[in-house]
């Protein structure tokens, strides 16, 4: 009975999935460092984002883990057939985390996480060749995760909890290839919002049928950022009838944060080393267009078609000695763009995550984590083929050569009491 | 032991990350770093242009800030850069107006722009405001660009051109005045002067536009024999061999110091919108108006037919010049200087007027839109232009007309490829790929490119001159052009990201 009642649950949670796109997977730098893997790794609070079911796992009264990195990301663009190129100048992303748990019980846990799972900072140099899709993008969403979790059984614990998502956009393009007012400069139109709020939730799985291995299933809800109460800024349009005219009016938009299905497992080798390995698989597929709708009644349409994508997450740890734990990871992230839908404004191929990190416990109670994560595009030939001036019946792709990199150093504290 | 392995950690950490964020992602064949494209057998170390107002950059029916930096020579200097090439300098104007003023007072107009009315596009109308440019203030420094607007061939070389003195006279330029090097300087002395290492000569296209766009309301010089090109008006067609001459001396001073270039010819008059925007039959009537015009035409064309029945004028003539009109779209009625002198046989000693109404092969020229369907006599319901009264010589291009100017194009066009074979230089044939724009556009990406008036693309808001992205593609054609003769690979550009004509409805 319990083991059909286990199997039911397993086989919910496993068909569902995380990555690519605007998602930042920088939740933990103690996770990061071991290629973001976690669904199945009882390390510290930081369990609490990646597998509810974990916190009652915890040894402590009281954990608490927070940290911060820098999102050092550049992407450089070029077309040989017309000579252009451009190279972006991303002001520097500082994705965070706060995780607090504390052991009511020995058989139940309760924590509250603070962080910011998604966010897309892309500057391209103003009025480039390819500003008719964007100038400039700043994303970001902070989410707030109060979290219960519960030993069902000897070796199954369950977790969960609601997501408040918190989001703001800041988006800047030009009005089309070539629109200019009457001194020449590029009619442009820019949309901002902040403190756009949705809902979602999150559940997880922990199974742990020996001390030495565990498996785990961790699923998080789609979440739909609506945005009802921006700006649009419409500027250096020329007088004329022809053209929308020049200032402020409200828009409407839906970005999609989708949802996410992990399953991994991690095994204890020894007292030293540590392995994981998770499997994400994000929904992106729900992100079908970028539809803006303005006031006026004018609107925006724009295509993505993503589609749903995995991510292949490995992991290691090595305690050293008592003070001293390395880490190191790899991961595989497939984007979820699919080819021709290549927009410069998310310009993300496949890529290769290289992580390493450390922790050095301070105290018995104080620990300072530290992480590096060197994330590897290959360079790439695409174009984003759905774009066309307005009142053409034609599109105009935007082809080009691609080559992204980031290096994601991170820095956090955790205290175990 | 411990604490110095987590600093030694930390410190290498802290480096890495450092050594990382300090590069850039580079692409494989980055253009950045140059050695993409190459410059084949030429110099393009110093762009020199010399022209007329295609090379300046002129537009809207000005030359206005805008449009110089989208004049083909900017456009192409810029891609020159991928090869060698150096900053170009034009002699810019002030604003983004284009008119320009002689001691404060303006002597030429504004730039036009498009007009609308609730969505709707309207028409051409001069941008509203005080321009800024007075060509008293001489541009100074260093020049690449020698292009001249209202330039024939016979002006480069002539003395006083640019001479501020003779701008109220008439006698000199005023868009030259701005830059030339003294009173009695010559634009092509000038551009010989500024050195360049690679040329682009484009200018004959005046020598028959003028006659053109005024209907051929000019001398053609074929006919007349003048080779004398100071007593030319500025109507006329140049003569063939005075352009022969002329243009082999402008190729001869440009290729003194060895350069090389690309010698651009002339395209016909009609790929250009002027000439193809007012249909020959642009006038509606109802049935009521055309049997009242036509009763009024009714002595004329008697004339017609009892002068068919001798030998002063042929059936084919007396059938082309009996007008009729009927309910619907009408041919207008034009004077035509080439039809027969007939004798007014109800007033001894004076002639028939020379009326035929158009035909489809007949240019209605562009101007004509504000003229025709007007009343002459204001007080004179009858007085119709191109009904009761013909519209003028000046504003329609015949067909005999048109074939001076062929033929004319065709003299110099020969001209241009002979000496730009003789001298190795690239022969850029603008005249063939301005007709495909005419001839049903040019596709380009995300868009077609076509010769239809305002919203083709191609042409400005003035209907003879380039719009930004017309001037990107005429770069386009001669970078081509130069990449065949020299064995360079300059890339070309992306005309989309041109701009077509500007809507505004900033005008007075």
């Amino acid at each position: 009975m319990n083991k059909l009642k286990l199997f039911l649950v397993l086989g919910l949670v496993s068909a569902m999935a995380y990555a690519g796109g605007y998602r930042v997977s920088t939740q933990s730098n103690k996770q990061l460092a071991m290629g973001h893997t976690g669904v199945a790794v009882v390390n510290s609070a930081d369990i609490l984002f990646f597998n509810p079911a974990g916190l009652v796992h915890l040894e402590s009264k009281l954990s608490v883990s927070a940290g911060g990195f820098g999102v050092f990301s550049d992407v450089a663009y070029q077309n040989a057939e017309f000579g252009t190129f451009a190279d972006t100048d991303s002001p520097t992303g500082t994705p965070i985390y706060l995780y607090a748990t504390y052991k009511v019980t020995d058989k139940f846990s309760a924590g509250i996480g603070v962080y910011t799972p998604y966010g897309s900072n892309v500057t391209w140099p103003t009025d480039w060749s390819g500003s008719h899709l964007v100038n400039e993008i700043e994303l970001q969403a902070i989410f707030i995760q109060p979290t219960l979790s519960y030993q069902l059984f000897d070796s199954v614990s369950i977790g969960g909890g609601p997501i408040l998502a918190i989001g703001g956009v800041e988006f800047n393009r030009n009005a089309s290839r070539s629109l200019v007012d009457e001194e020449g400069t590029r009619s442009n139109v820019s949309i901002e919002d902040s403190g756009v709020t949705g809902w979602g939730w999150t559940a997880g799985l922990l199974f742990t049928p020996t001390d030495n291995f565990s498996l785990g299933f961790n699923y998080r809800s789609l979440i739909n950022i609506e945005s009802t109460e921006g700006t649009a800024t419409f500027s250096n349009f020329p007088n004329s009838t022809l053209v929308p005219s020049n200032g402020t009016q409200g828009f409407t938009a839906t970005l999609p944060l989708p949802a996410e299905a992990t399953v991994g497992l991690s095994y204890k080798l020894n007292d030293k080393w540590l392995f994981a390995f998770d499997y994400n698989r994000a929904f992106w597929s729900e992100y079908e267009n970028l539809d803006i709708e303005f006031a006026d009644g004018s609107s925006s349409i724009n295509p993505r078609n993503y589609k749903d994508s995995s991510t292949y997450r490995l992991g290691a740890q090595y305690t050293a000695t008592d003070k001293f734990v390395v880490r190191a990871g790899w991961y595989y992230d497939e984007s979820p763009v699919q080819s021709g839908y290549f927009a410069p404004e998310t310009p993300r191929n496949d890529s290769q995550g290289y992580t390493f990190g450390f922790t050095y416990q301070v105290s018995s109670k104080f620990a300072i984590d530290a992480s590096l994560l060197y994330l590897r595009f290959k360079e790439i030939n695409e174009s984003y083929d759905f774009y066309s001036d307005p009142g053409v019946p034609v599109n105009a792709p935007f082809a080009g050569t691609y080559k992204s990199q980031a290096i994601i150093p991170g820095i956090g504290i955790t205290y175990n009491m | 032991m411990m604490k110095r392995i987590n600093i030694k950690n930390i410190s290498l950490l802290a480096a890495a990350a450092l050594v990382l964020t300090a590069c850039e992602p580079e692409l494989d064949n980055a253009i950045e770093e140059g050695g993409v494209y190459t410059a084949g057998d030429a110099d393009f170390s110093k762009l020199v242009t010399v022209g007329n107002s295609l090379t300046a950059g002129f537009a809207d029916g000005a030359l206005y800030l805008d449009g110089q930096t989208y004049s083909y020579p900017n456009i192409l200097a810029g891609q020159m850069q991928f090869v060698g090439g150096n900053e170009f300098n034009q002699p810019l104007v002030n604003d983004n107006l284009g008119g320009l003023l002689l001691n404060g007072t303006q002597i030429t107009n504004n730039r036009f722009v498009l007009t609308s009315n609730m969505g709707t596009p309207v028409g051409p109308a001069p941008l509203a405001g005080t321009p800024t440019t007075d060509i008293a203030n001489k541009v100074t420094g260093p020049l690449n660009n020698f292009g001249v607007p209202g330039a024939k061939s016979y002006h480069l070389g002539a003395p006083g051109y640019g001479s501020l003195a003779g701008v109220p006279a008439g006698t000199a330029n005023p868009y030259y005045a701005r830059f030339s090097s003294s009173e009695s300087s010559t634009v092509i002395g000038d551009a010989i002067a500024a050195d360049g290492s690679f040329f682009v000569l484009w200018i004959g296209n005046n020598d028959i536009l003028g006659y053109a766009t005024n209907g051929g309301d000019g001398e053609d010089h074929n006919e007349t024999g003048n080779i004398d090109p100071s007593t030319y008006g500025g109507n006329d067609i140049t003569n063939n061999n005075v352009f022969a001459g002329v243009y082999q001396q402008l190729v001869q001073g440009l290729t003194a110091n060895g350069a090389q270039g690309a010698l651009v010819n002339i395209p016909d008059v009609t790929s250009i919108p002027f000439f193809t925007t007012v249909p020959y039959n642009a006038i509606p009537l109802d049935a009521q108006t055309a049997a009242f015009v036509n009763q009024n035409y009714a002595q004329y064309n008697g004339a017609m037919a009892a002068y068919a029945q001798t030998p002063l004028l042929s059936q084919e003539e007396a059938t082309a010049r009996t007008i009729s009109f009927a309910q619907g779209q009408n041919a207008i009625v034009i004077l035509d200087e080439d039809l027969t002198d007939l004798p007014d046989p109800t007033q001894p000693g004076q002639f028939l007027p020379k009326l035929r109404q158009a035909t489809p092969n007949d240019l209605v020229v562009f101007t004509a839109s504000t003229v025709l369907g007007t009343l002459a006599d204001p007080s004179n319901p009858a007085s119709v232009i191109g009904v009761g009264v013909p519209a003028g010589d000046n504003l329609v291009l015949t067909e005999n007309e048109q074939q001076r100017i062929s033929t004319a194009q065709a003299s110099y066009n020969a001209t241009i490829e002979a000496l730009a074979q003789a001298n190795g230089l690239a022969y850029v044939d603008a005249r063939a790929v301005l007709a495909d724009v005419a001839n049903g556009g040019v596709a380009f990406n995300g868009g077609l490119l076509s010769s239809t008036y305002a919203s083709g693309g191609a042409f400005s808001l003035d209907a003879v001159h380039p719009t930004a992205r017309g001037y990107a593609y005429t770069a386009n054609t001669i970078i081509q052009a130069i990449n065949e003769q020299y064995g360079s690979t300059i890339p070309t550009v992306d005309i989309g990201n041109y701009p077509s004509v500007t809507a505004s409805d900033n005008v007075n």
